[in-house]
């Protein structure tokens, strides 16, 4: 096991010195500096600028520098916060939007888990269907088109909840973890519907059923942890597409999160600000990515044999 | 497709007996039984078709305003209301179609020719070209490329060819798979070895006797890419970092509409509505076209 974790952590290395290389190098592309103001600057402030945020060394000299300053922690001074560093920046916005994706993961499996089992204990019923519809619809209905329709109802009809905001005023955490959770949710209900229908079909279950075990022991202790086999493996994608998620459903809800820091980097054209976000939730989603892999691999005895044939 | 064979009553059992049927009859036959996807496919031909008709259907010329009108509801002269700048919105959802869906089907349309060339290659030619090949799909697939997607769209002027080119280079990964497990999967079977044994050059059987027995699950691929592209395009053009104005697409309407939904709230369920009957569409054609082309499930619908 902990020779398959070391594997995929130097995996992971490489991928993300990659999208370092690749970030640096492709916002040294982008079209106008940070400074283009509205008004010209003099030229000796323009170099004054450029002296203090070292943009008149070299390219690879640059390149080097923030390599060496990311290993120290240090992601540079934000060019539109002057002031401020980005790490500063980053450390306000990422407890939130972490926050928001552990919410909105636990609405995803408590939903969908309950919705799945409901179906696959009752397949081809109204217990069934119904979750299953909804699930479909939970699916085609996207985030940013759930989250204003959620809004408007709970929030502006009903005036049940908060419309904006997170931590401001009680409940105002809620539509946003419905609105980014519910979507996984539906996916995670059809595939433990799949997941625990096939176990289902197994033999060992019909001999747990003549053993004479009742109904939600040989659901709970027999069926569910082989039926999970796919949803354990969708969870490294669904982290990956909570923290995107985020972009959204932040800017809905004006949530200073990491994603609406980032959605404004880029329209600000805040240079460091927008490669300090890529680079820290990519490692991020990586990250996740690996703990997700090795949590199903643990799980699964038949993933570790081969694994360990690799 | 064959309506010879589509109108026969033959009972059919799901084995090519002695009427012959080819697999892509069957797969109809199957299809036409599946109502949710044969409600999809038909909303999806409504929509192309409307899509491609637009200059000459749509009620008003694209860029016509009644400033004096303001947003209206529903009304018989405009039966989708207008929007805050007196534009009518059926008039727009139309022209915003057409860039939803164009860019769907364009961006897949690249993943697909990336993907396909790649897995058939990889999958036939096996060894250290496909182990070289395949390292590289799996070292792309670990990096989050929602975000480089915006990273490209905040570098590069926004145009549509990077947006198509952005998306497609996302989603060839996964059809590369897809193909070259399945290419791996006929290579093995006697009849290329036939194949080969009369001498066929090799790019005779690649495209004769293998690509199209691997175009069924691609296609199946294929109609449920073209929703998650759409989709990835509404995102983008929601956070404003997809289709520019002038231009507009489902996704843009929708990001209108919320900034008004308190007041007009038909601005943001019409292109909604559009948005997620296609998406539905899309999927329950996929799903059942996945069914149809299971050489296991009979045309009665359960499985063999």
């Amino acid at each position: 096991m902990i020779r398959i974790a070391l594997n995929r952590i130097l995996q992971g290395i490489p991928v993300l010195f990659v999208v370092i290389t690749v970030t640096f190098f492709l916002i040294r592309q982008a079209p106008g500096g940070p400074f283009d103001a509205e008004r010209a600057l003099p030229p000796e402030v323009i170099k004054n600028l450029e002296a203090t945020y070292r943009l008149d060394a070299p390219v690879y000299q640059q390149y080097f520098d923030y390599l060496g300053n990311l290993l120290k922690g240090d992601f540079g001074p934000s060019f539109r916060y002057p002031g401020r560093s980005v790490t500063e920046l980053i450390a306000t916005g990422l407890p939130i939007t972490l926050e928001l994706a552990v919410y909105a993961l636990a609405v995803a499996l408590v939903l969908g888990l309950l919705a799945g089992l409901l179906a696959a204990t009752r397949p081809r019923t109204l217990q069934d269907y119904l979750p299953m519809a909804l699930a479909m619809t939970g699916i085609c209905l996207p985030t940013f088109l759930l989250g204003p329709l959620l809004v408007l109802v709970f929030g502006i009809w009903f005036e049940w909840l908060p419309v904006s905001g997170w931590g401001y005023a009680p409940g105002d955490k809620i539509l946003p973890s419905l609105t980014l959770g519910l979507a996984y949710a539906a996916v995670i209900a059809r595939l433990s519907r799949g997941g625990l229908l096939e176990v289902l079909s197994q033999n060992y279950i019909r001999t747990a059923r003549a053993k004479g075990l009742s109904t939600p022991t040989i659901l709970f202790r027999h069926a569910l942890p082989g039926g999970m086999a796919p949803v354990i493996a969708y969870l490294g994608p669904a982290i990956a597409g909570l923290l995107t998620g985020s972009f959204v459903v932040e800017t809905i809800f004006q949530i200073p999160g990491l994603g609406r820091f980032y959605v404004q980097a880029a329209f600000n054209r805040d240079y460091t600000m927008i490669m300090g976000t890529t680079i820290l939730l990519s490692a991020l989603i990586v990250v996740l990515n690996i703990v997700a892999d090795l949590v199903s691999i643990k799980l699964n005895p038949q993933l570790r044999q081969k694994h360990r044939h690799e | 497709m064959n309506n010879k064979m589509l109108a026969s009553h033959h009972p059919l059992d799901g084995q090519d007996g002695e009427y012959g049927q080819s697999l892509w009859s069957l797969a109809w036959a199957k299809l036409r039984k599946n109502k949710l996807a044969m409600f999809g496919l038909g909303v999806i031909v409504f929509m192309t078709i409307i899509a491609v008709l637009t200059p000459l259907l749509s009620p008003y010329p694209q860029e016509a305003q009644d400033l004096t009108l303001g947003a209206v509801p529903p009304s018989a002269a405009h039966w989708l209301g207008t929007d805050t700048l007196g534009r009518d919105l059926l008039t727009r959802l139309m022209y915003g179609g057409r860039v939803s869906l164009l860019v769907g089907f364009a961006a897949t349309a690249v993943a697909l020719v990336i993907g396909i060339l790649w897995g058939t290659i990889a999958g036939y030619f096996g060894g250290i070209i496909d182990a070289a090949m395949m390292r590289i799909v799996d070292i792309l697939y670990a990096l989050p490329f929602m975000i480089f997607v915006i990273l490209l769209m905040v570098v590069f002027e926004r145009s549509f060819l990077l947006l198509f080119l952005a998306i497609g280079l996302i989603e060839w990964l996964t059809m590369a798979r897809i193909v070259r497990a399945q290419v791996m999967n006929i290579r093995r079977q006697e009849y290329i070895s036939a194949a080969v044994v009369t001498g066929l050059s090799r790019r005779q059987i690649i495209f004769r006797h293998i690509m199209p027995n691997v175009i069924g699950p691609v296609i199946v691929y294929v109609t449920l890419t073209i929703p998650g592209v759409m989709l990835f395009e509404a995102f983008l053009s929601f956070l404003g970092l997809g289709v520019q104005p002038p231009a507009s697409s489902w996704g843009v309407l929708i990001s209108d509409g919320v900034e008004t939904m308190e007041e007009y709230p038909w601005l943001l369920i019409f292109p909604g509505i559009a948005l997620s009957l296609t998406l539905f569409s899309l999927n329950f054609l996929g799903d059942g076209l996945r069914d149809a082309l299971d050489p296991r499930t009979t045309v009665d619908g359960d499985g063999g």
